[in-house]
């Protein structure tokens, strides 16, 4: 499992090494004893068998040792639940919305004052798109980004979002329940029609975080991928600015704005199409 | 026993019918109906293993090679219904058909016509169920799960329901049979702490089944009515509840995931004790852990759900149950691996997947555990290694233990040895592959792979292929199976005594290899030495 790069990300990492490691001393322990058994008690060695069947102070002690220990990761997983649960005191809201299947994203609030219509879609990037077609006859592996296979984990038009900010995600879904998770922020959160989940994250360290829609949610579940763009606070307010000045401009008829094509917008009501 | 041997005698006379229609569609005899069960879910297995071998084979390298993505959802979704529900559980009921009033002493089951009825159900459920596969619009491909709203976008939510509920009626009239005839039909003597383990989880089992099938049968009529009588049970647009579904689905799922394997723990608990020449260790601890982990599996249901947007309160809640699980399915480990200290063993095939079946299955517990940790089931939940751990507890727990079971028993069934050399190649290519088919999704899982996905990125590309060739030779490896079962069936000849394992006690061990069409028409008088746990002090 990856530790993942935000505030909150190391508490699965870290749950997950102490319950593997638990695990496998309990079973070093108890296929030991198995198979120090099976070498022993053998009929071909001549072992007879005995005859008790019963010891209550043995099943006293193998029914405690557990409790125990169970109470021991109880403690730690209930603070990463304590701390995943406190949504208060974020400097931003980002609106996740799933549709079958891409993912949309509105940008609610920063540092306390709203934003006016910054929100696109963000789907499939065109490359993995048409290698993933049924013997397209292109090689996923020559699906990359700076020499970094990005095939089928690669989007159009990335959420961009600032480091070392406290982001408050609201998540709901347009059709189907879809499922938002980036391993590196260390959590997933379905998103469910008519339902708003509250998570949050503060990611550490700039960079590209990707991950992929984790709910079935029909033919091409496999092809809604997520990636996070994490910048520094400066450019990130850049780059919001940018999107606001654009916003506010008349659409640009049908022509292609700027490096970014605005395909998303073209595409947007696309959610309750499926013969309901 | 003597007085049996001369009572069968002169039952020849009512012996199987023969007529073959007469015989088999009419069965009331719990033997036959057995062996229907155990024949049906045979054939299950393979239809659903051949569902696996296009799932691994589309997933062997990355691209689409084979089918489209809408083909691959069918598939999985077919996967797990047809296994769950046409493999293992008539896998357990026939078993139960056949051992239960064999180790009760009773002459048949309670209810004979109802049991016929049971079986015969199923054939039709699962037709209406495959047939969806060649109807335009296609077969359900929402998973197994069936979460609305996707499942309701199907054609075939009609066929998918209705199938649903016959086999929940099929499973509510076997369960009622189990619970009658062990309540009601055991040989004097046979005090309810003196049955044998087996005949204990199924009876803990039944009454899973009874107290979930019908919320099963509930949620999903209710998907019906959604679909197609305008109503809005889980349609947020209407005021519904989509996660409502998921709450009626697991407060079903969970114990049936019990019923998957109580009875496996049962099976194991007879094996083990027969080849280490040992009485099981701690009989009232096995039982007793049996029926708490049937209490924990109606108040852990949400641990499915921890990434639905519990609220604090509720992952606190359910992670702790959950956790709890793992005290008594401890108590059983520990027990089994005290049961084989001291003892005096012998490795024949049922002993070896029963061996097979306490350390995989552990496995699978542990990756259990650790999905029990809500934070942690944050990166786990709906990912490859959720996968892995289910995959080891349902194929290396439960359908080991079933394996386990048709070697140990197959010579009372048919009074002929199976060959145990092609039992144990059977067993170490099942042992081999089935790990390299599971143990690299756990990885997969870990390193960010979702489930239910027909393609990936290059990254997952190695674990992939490795899981895949071992699903293939696992798949092929079950064809071993079916041989050393024809074979013993219709060709061996090497005659079964009635005590087939010298270590074995239990009252079906007395009645004649093979065991005649009737049994215990008298009811057989019980020594408690005769008995796998009778005359223990405890
Ligand atoms: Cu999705």
């Amino acid at each position: 499992m990856t530790r993942g790069v935000t505030t909150w990300s190391g508490e699965p990492y870290f749950l997950n090494n102490v319950a593997l490691g638990v695990c496998v001393v309990i079973g070093i322990l108890v296929f030991g004893a198995m198979f120090i058994a099976m070498f022993r008690f053998r009929k071909s060695r001549g072992a007879v068998a005995e005859k008790w069947s019963h010891n209550t102070t043995l099943e006293i002690v193998w029914t405690t040792i557990p409790v125990i220990i169970l109470i021991a990761l109880a403690y730690l997983a209930t603070g990463g639940l304590r701390t995943f649960a406190d949504t208060t005191g974020s400097e931003m809201t980002v609106k996740v919305t799933g549709y079958q299947w891409k993912w949309r994203y509105d940008y609610v609030e920063y540092k306390g004052k709203a934003i006016e219509s910054v929100g696109f879609m963000s789907k499939l990037d065109r490359e993995s798109d048409e290698t993933r077609q049924l013997n397209s006859g292109l090689d996923p592996k020559n699906v990359k980004v700076d020499g970094y296979n990005t095939y089928l984990i690669n989007v159009d038009k990335p959420l961009v979002v600032p480091v070392g900010t406290k982001i408050r995600f609201v998540i709901t879904a347009g059709d189907v329940i879809h499922s938002w998770w980036v391993p590196a922020l260390g959590w997933k959160m379905d998103a469910i029609p008519g339902i708003v989940n509250a998570t949050w994250t503060n990611i550490n360290e700039p960079g590209e975080y990707r991950g992929q829609c984790a709910e079935l949610c029909g033919q091409d579940h496999g092809f809604m991928p997520i990636v996070v763009k994490a910048v520094p606070k400066a450019d990130f307010e850049k780059w919001l600015a940018e999107q606001q000045a654009q916003a506010k401009q008349p659409e640009p008829a049908a022509a292609s704005t700027a490096e970014k094509p605005a395909t998303a917008q073209v595409d947007a009501p696309v959610s309750q199409g499926h013969q309901g | 026993m003597a007085h049996d041997a001369t009572h069968d005698h002169h039952d020849d006379h009512h012996g199987a019918p023969k007529n073959f229609f007469v015989r088999w569609c009419m069965s009331t005899n719990h033997k036959d109906i057995g062996t229907l069960y155990l024949v049906f879910s045979l054939l299950m297995f393979f239809i659903g293993g051949s569902f696996a071998m296009v799932i691994r084979a589309e997933l062997f390298k990355p691209g689409l090679q084979l089918v489209q993505p809408y083909f691959f959802n069918e598939m999985t979704t077919m996967h797990a219904l047809v296994m769950i529900f046409g493999a293992v559980m008539p896998a357990f009921v026939g078993l139960g058909n056949w051992m239960i009033p064999l180790m009760i002493g009773a002459p048949d089951m309670a209810l004979p016509r109802m049991n016929n009825l049971s079986f015969w159900i199923l054939p039709f459920a699962f037709a209406l169920l495959l047939s969806t596969l060649f109807l335009p619009g296609g077969g359900p491909a929402g998973g197994w799960t069936m979460y609305p709203p996707l499942s309701l976008q199907g054609d075939s939510v009609a066929y998918l329901v209705f199938a649903v509920h016959l086999m929940g009626i099929s499973s509510i009239m076997g369960a009622i049979n189990i619970i009658a005839t062990i309540l009601n039909m055991r040989a004097p003597g046979m005090d309810l702490l003196k049955m044998p383990v087996f005949v204990w989880s199924w009876l803990i089992t039944a009454f899973l089944l009874i107290a979930v099938m019908p919320v099963l049968a509930g949620a999903v009529t209710m998907l019906l009515t959604d679909k197609y009588f305008g109503t809005s049970f889980f349609n947020a647009a209407g005021g519904g509840d989509p996660v409502l579904f998921q709450h009626i689905f697991w407060f079903f799922g969970h114990p049936e995931v019990y019923i998957m394997i109580l009875p496996a723990f049962g099976l194991v608990s007879e094996i083990i004790p027969t080849f280490a020449r040992k009485p099981i260790f701690g009989y009232k601890a096995m039982v007793f852990a049996i029926a708490s982990i049937a209490f924990l599996s109606f108040i852990v249901w949400a641990h499915h759900m921890f990434a639905v947007g519990l609220p604090l309160g509720g992952e606190i809640f359910f992670m702790y149950a959950t956790m709890l699980i793992a005290v008594p399915t401890g108590v059983k480990v520990f027990n089994w691996v005290s049961t084989m200290w001291g003892g005096s063993m012998t490795f024949e095939t049922p002993m070896l997947f029963a061996i097979a079946f306490v350390i995989l299955f552990t496995i699978g517990g542990f990756s259990g555990l650790m999905l029990a940790l809500a934070p942690a089931d944050f990166q786990y939940h709906d990912t490859y290694f959720v996968v892995a751990h289910f995959h080891y507890v349902l194929v290396t727990g439960a359908i080991f233990a079933i394996i386990a079971a048709t070697y140990y028993w197959l010579p009372k069934w048919t009074g002929h040895m199976y060959s145990e050399t092609w039992g144990k190649i059977h067993f170490w290519n099942s042992v081999i592959w089935v790990n390299v088919l599971f143990f690299p999704q756990h990885f997969l899982g870990l390193a960010g792979m979702p489930r239910r996905i027909p393609d990936y990125n290059v990254a997952f590309a190695n674990f992939n292929m490795i899981s895949s060739i071992g699903g293939f030779l696992f798949g092929a490896s079950q064809l071993i199976f079916v041989g050393v079962v024809l074979h013993c069936v219709f060709f061996s000849k090497k005659k079964a005594p009635d005590r087939v394992w010298e270590g074995a006690k239990g009252l079906e061990w007395t009645v004649p290899s093979p065991a005649p069409y009737h049994t215990f028409e008298l009811p057989p008088v019980i020594h408690d030495d005769e008995l796998a746990h009778g005359h223990i002090e405890d």
